[in-house]
């Protein structure tokens, strides 16, 4: 019945055409075509009111000013920081979860680690802003132990900042981490031992190598969000905090120099982009596997 | 060490002081913003000066405003909830099309439209925020100077707000669905075909049923996910300010303790949002 195949290839172009299409509209309409009329925006100068020329004279500005790209760098620095120090936090955790508790123990500890999360981040800051502040709670704390003589400003200082992001971006770390601790074999371990391995020589031949898929992924992911992050920084470093997000918002929304604003959006995309690209090469792993990880 | 081999007491002890000291750091500004909210101070600060509800009954009178009299913060409670629930609308309704898309359909290109989908949880939410502003501004621009129409909805506002919130929300509800859909058993299907149920019939009562715990899970987490953005909301804010927004103005300018009363508030929506969805997947799995 030739006819009825027809019918059949027809019905399923069409559906295919209806489940395409919503894909299609979110990706060129919010994805793609945003992103090149960002770029578009960031190689032009205007010239007189509503008069545009092609230049690149927004990225001229980025490098002749030395404020923009120092806090370009100082941005790129401390999220590598934080992600190093996210990092060395959440091992141990993970490794407890994964290896060291055992059934219910593990999973409640499990959850109990997720909780916070669930919470905004905006509650999260509020709450280490009461924390820390001059007339806050560990200042006043500091004071009646007698190891201060008077209230210290703890909040405003580039440790501040690294302890709010470090307390942030936890989650995504320490799920991937135990996700891959999880799949290691303990006899592995045990077979390490008996051949006379030391707790540092394990971790660095047996544990590192096979959870690097996770912690990697944990890498990329922490870095990406601190960098972009605008909320900790802002708030924990107040008028220190010279955070890339706070100028790329500065530019866009105080002073209205969309032009600018784009150049700098593209060059945290660029930034961000490439960690992402090195983080997968270092490790030769495929971008759509990390994301199902996460 | 793991539990099978000898660990010497020192480390031991020293894991669960680590643990411990973990714990302290997790919920201490948690419990923190949820202590201050009964303090009986105009400011959410030590020392304690006795319980009080103020900060969630006070009114003028008392002359101190509380969370329920507070109608500017109950306001951008209600405009966080309608932005939510579009964004939740929207994404889980695309993100399935989404889903059955990737996992049933052929056709050429699917690989790079799948790479291209992920793309949004990898670009910064400040990017995605401008990007879509200066693009919207330009297609409204564009539309009042060749038609003479004013397409208000491509301002900064909350139309804006949905669409920036959708752009990467509905990555991750994709992601959540597709990856039910891929463990289904397809003969399930194939049997209810066979014994005559028409391809509407099969999708109501035997595809969308097995799909249901990932709808609800990707549900949940798009609400919480748009209720709780900052970065992409930032850009794109209009005159009504959505809840995070109106709390970071606030903070900025040292606010008053009805803030701990309003995140006391968020922590418990969370915290039944995060059991429900919990005791939901232990069901599942039974």
């Amino acid at each position: 019945m030739p006819d009825q195949t027809q019918t059949g290839a027809a019905y399923g172009r069409l559906l295919l055409a209806l489940l395409l299409a919503p894909a299609l509209l979110w990706l060129l309409l919010l994805i793609i075509l945003p992103h090149v009329d960002l770029a578009l925006l960031s190689f032009r100068e205007r010239v007189a009111p509503r008069q545009y020329v092609a230049s690149l004279a927004q990225y001229r500005t980025f490098f002749g000013e030395p404020l923009y790209w120092h806090v370009f760098v100082r941005t790129a620095l401390l999220s590598a920081l934080a992600t190093a120090l996210t990092l060395l936090v959440a091992f141990p955790i993970a490794w407890v979860i994964a290896k060291l508790a055992r059934g219910r123990a593990s999973a409640l500890l499990f959850m109990v680690c997720l909780i916070p999360f669930w919470v905004s981040e905006t509650v999260r800051t509020l709450g280490w802003m009461i924390l820390l502040r001059e007339s806050g709670v560990l200042p006043q704390l500091l004071m009646h132990l007698g190891l201060t003589h008077q209230p210290v400003e703890l909040l405003y200082h580039d440790a501040t900042i690294l302890v709010g992001l470090v307390y942030t971006s936890l989650l995504f770390m320490v799920v991937p981490l135990v996700g891959s601790l999880e799949s290691l074999d303990n006899t592995l371990i045990e077979a390490a031992y008996d051949l006379g391995g030391k707790g540092w020589s394990i971790l660095r031949e047996i544990v590192i190598p096979h959870a690097a898929p996770g912690i990697t992924a944990g890498c990329i992911v922490v870095f990406m969000l601190t960098l972009g992050n605008y909320l900790t920084p802002t708030l924990l470093g107040g008028k220190n905090s010279l955070w890339f997000t706070e100028q790329i918002y500065t530019q866009f929304i105080t002073r209205f120099n969309w032009e600018q604003g784009a150049a700098f959006g593209f060059l945290l995309l660029a930034l961000s982009t490439a960690m992402v690209w090195l983080g997968l090469r270092l490790s030769g792993q495929r971008f759509s596997d990390v994301m199902q990880r996460a | 060490m793991i539990p099978t081999l000898p660990r010497p007491v020192w480390l031991r002890a020293a894991t669960g002081i680590y643990v411990g000291a973990f714990l302290v750091f997790l919920f201490l500004p948690l419990a923190i913003v949820a202590v201050f909210a009964f303090n009986n101070a105009p400011y959410p600060a030590p020392p304690w000066h006795g319980f009080t509800l103020d900060w969630f009954v006070g009114n003028e009178a008392a002359g101190r405003t509380g969370l329920f009299g507070d109608q500017e913060l109950l306001g951008s409670i209600w405009t966080s909830c309608l932005v939510a629930l579009w964004v939740t609308a929207l994404s889980v309704a695309v993100g399935t099309a989404n889903a059955f898309l990737m996992e049933r359909a052929k056709f050429p290109g699917k690989g790079v439209l799948g790479l291209l989908m992920l793309t949004p949880l990898v670009i910064p939410g400040v990017i995605l925020g401008i990007s879509i502003l200066a693009f919207a501004s330009r297609v409204a621009d564009f539309c009042s100077d060749v038609f003479g129409l004013e397409l208000d909805f491509l301002r900064p506002g909350l139309p804006l707000i949905v669409l920036g919130q959708f752009s990467y929300v509905v990555a991750i509800a994709t992601l959540t669905i597709s990856a039910r859909l891929r463990r289904f058993d397809r003969t399930l299907e194939d049997a209810a075909l066979n014994l005559g149920a028409s391809r509407a019939a099969v999708l109501r009562t035997i595809t969308l049923p097995y799909l249901r715990p990932a709808l609800i899970g990707s549900a949940a987490i798009s609400f919480l996910m748009s209720f709780e953005n900052f970065n992409t909301t930032l850009m794109l804010v209009g005159s009504d300010a959505p809840l995070t927004i109106m709390m970071y103005g606030r903070m900025r300018e040292g606010a008053t303790p009805v803030l701990n009363a309003v995140s006391l508030f968020l922590m418990a929506a969370s915290a039944v949002i995060a059991v429900t969805l919990i005791r939901r997947g232990r069901d599942a799995k039974r």
